[in-house]
């Protein structure tokens, strides 16, 4: 009898203790990120000489004939397909320009810079994000609006070992807006909606405030950048990352193009 | 029969809420949106909240069917096959809601694990509601038509018992493919490169399905031979067959719409939904018509055979004779 009574206490301590286990397992990964993220935003600056700043300015380009725009169906919702173009967010740009390409000063500055203080918008509208491609400094407010007349869910899905959390929200019609930040680097970080399944965008968290995404003629600006030797990135959703050195004069501008596409492309990612 | 054939509904609603990545259209769980109130079933949350309405009703039967057999049957392994049941319900329905509410922890891996196992328990609860219609039908009830050799028992009971867990892996190694290609393969988060996902996971599937299907034919074939006279064993080694067919070419059918058309993109399309969902239904029934033959072929056994039975085979012999 005393047999089975220490046996019964002992598979209970046993699942108590693979209990307390596992609580402990996911706390510990829950709280992860959010120490990560609140390291990130404690940094603090380095003061950049204003009097000294350049720019680097240039034309992301395009080579061979560019894809036709891929059609979609947003028949599954009644309201997405009254107002929403069908027609993928993926846009190439106007002539040879190649729009929604990432640029960032990738290394060579190796001060630190604070966030800024005003956030930058992500509108869900007609079923589509804008902007597709959204360039952000670690810590910056992103905030989240709704215009659609229905639900949508703003789900990021950061890589495993970049320190960003994946989160999942909705976000109903009239909602208040989401505000939320990433608090680490990472290039094209995907965001998509479950609902409408076309819904698809990339954030990109820039350790630096250097960057700058392509407008419809390919072109970009990066202001205010301190004189030095850099590599300068542009990274596209499906065709890769290009790097360029870049040379800039104390009060210096630059022009710099990148090519894709064709012999140019590195390749997809 | 009626709880297995809902559970058969909800492995295809199941089914369809991963291949239109609909999963986590519907962020909380165990509410919808805030609330237990209906919401408006348009896009991925039409396939969402449709699983958990179904599964909503398949746990209510299921309470209902394990209530209805303790007070009815005395039969001490229908009880605790009923009550499995119970508490595989619930395991489930939490295994799905943390593969929901892992989509906000910090480690994505958790959710692709959740999910995948998810997927798995799926059926080995449907294999297990079979098995509960199995053992309470007509048919069982009445006396096996026909014993097995005794020289062949066992080895009819290791192949047809290694085909379950063959098939079994096949699930597991289909569902961490589909489950992780859809959440980090090439039309979702571009986490891991195609080529890696086929690899890791369906490179082992494909190896995987060969084996089973050499596992397959050489358990039928000894059935037939052996034990071909036993109408239900027939039946099922036959089933086994026709199903494999359509498995393969429904595979080979997933594999070109996935992977090789990229049919997942920009939006899951009709044919990779239906080529996917069908490969997942019909690998769901053959995992369920092998649980059902290896239970057949452990109740033919000699050793299992009442007096009455064993009688009835001895006079057989002796005819034969």
């Amino acid at each position: 009898m005393k047999h089975a009574n220490g046996r019964v206490m002992f598979s209970r301590m046993l699942a108590l203790m693979a209990l307390m286990a596992l609580a402990l397992l996911v706390s510990c990964s829950k709280n992860k990120g959010t120490n990560e993220e609140s390291n990130a935003a404690e940094t603090k600056a380095t003061p950049v000489d204003k009097s000294q700043v350049g720019t680097v300015e240039g034309t992301v380009n395009f080579t061979g004939t560019k894809p036709t725009p891929k059609k979609i169906d947003m028949s599954q919702d009644p309201v997405c397909a009254k107002k929403g173009e069908n027609t993928v967010e993926t846009v190439m740009g106007n002539a040879q320009g190649l729009q929604n390409v990432f640029v960032y000063v990738k290394d060579g500055f190796n001060g630190t810079a604070d966030a800024p203080t005003t956030s930058v918008t992500i509108d869900q509208e007609g079923c589509r994000y804008h902007p597709h491609v959204l360039g952000v400094m670690a810590g910056q407010t992103i905030q989240i609006k709704n215009d659609d007349n229905t639900t949508h869910n703003i789900h990021p899905t950061p890589a495993a070992d970049s320190g960003n959390r994946e989160w999942n929200e909705s976000q109903g019609p009239g909602a208040p807006p989401l505000e939320k930040s990433f608090g680490r680097p990472e290039v094209m970080l995907p965001v998509k909606c479950n609902q409408h399944p076309w819904m698809k965008m990339y954030i990109n968290v820039a350790k630096n405030p250097y960057f700058a995404v392509t407008d419809a003629d390919g072109k970009f600006n990066i202001k205010d950048l301190p004189p030095g030797d850099y590599t300068l990135a542009a990274v596209h959703e499906s065709m890769g990352e290009q790097t360029q050195k870049v040379h800039l004069d104390p009060k210096g501008a630059q022009t710099v193009t990148f090519t894709f596409g064709g012999a140019g492309s590195s390749g997809g990612k | 029969m009626f709880v297995v054939c809902a559970t058969f509904l909800l492995l295809i609603a199941g089914g369809l809420v991963t291949s239109n990545d609909a999963s986590l259209a519907v962020p909380d769980w165990p509410t919808s949106f805030g609330s237990f109130r209906m919401p408006r079933m348009v896009g991925g949350v039409l396939y969402e909240h449709g699983h958990r309405m179904i599964a909503a009703s398949i746990t209510v039967l299921v309470f209902a069917l394990a209530v209805w057999t303790w007070i009815s049957s005395r039969q001490r392994y229908l009880r605790i096959l009923t009550a499995l049941a119970v508490v595989g319900v619930i395991a489930q329905a939490v295994l799905g809601g943390l593969s929901v509410l892992s989509a906000n922890w910090a480690d994505p891996r958790w959710r692709l694990a959740l999910a995948s196992a998810h997927g798995v328990f799926g059926q080995i609860m449907f294999c297990l509601l079979a098995s509960v219609a199995l053992l309470t039908s007509a048919s069982w009830r009445a006396e096996p038509a026909s014993m097995l050799p005794a020289e062949d028992a066992g080895k009819l009971c290791l192949w047809t018992g290694l085909l379950v867990c063959m098939l079994l892996v096949q699930l597991a190694l289909g569902a961490a493919f589909r489950h992780v290609w859809t959440k980090w393969g090439p039309a979702a988060a571009e986490r891991i490169p195609a080529n890696r996902i086929v690899n890791m996971f369906l490179v082992p599937h494909i190896v995987n399905a060969i084996l089973a299907t050499a596992v397959l034919v050489v358990a039928t074939a000894m059935v037939m031979k052996r034990a071909g006279g036993n109408r239900n064993l027939r039946l099922s080694a036959i089933s086994l067959h026709v199903l494999l067919l359509a498995q393969l070419l429904l595979g080979m059918g997933a594999f070109l719409t996935r992977v090789v058309f990229h049919m997942d993109v920009p939006q899951p399309q009709s044919a990779l939904v239906f080529t996917t969902v069908a490969h997942q239904t019909v690998g769901a029934l053959m995992l369920l018509t092998a649980t059902v033959l290896a239970i057949q072929v452990r109740r033919a056994l000699p050793h299992r055979a009442t007096p009455a039975v064993k009688h009835a085979a001895g006079v057989q012999k002796a005819v034969t004779a």
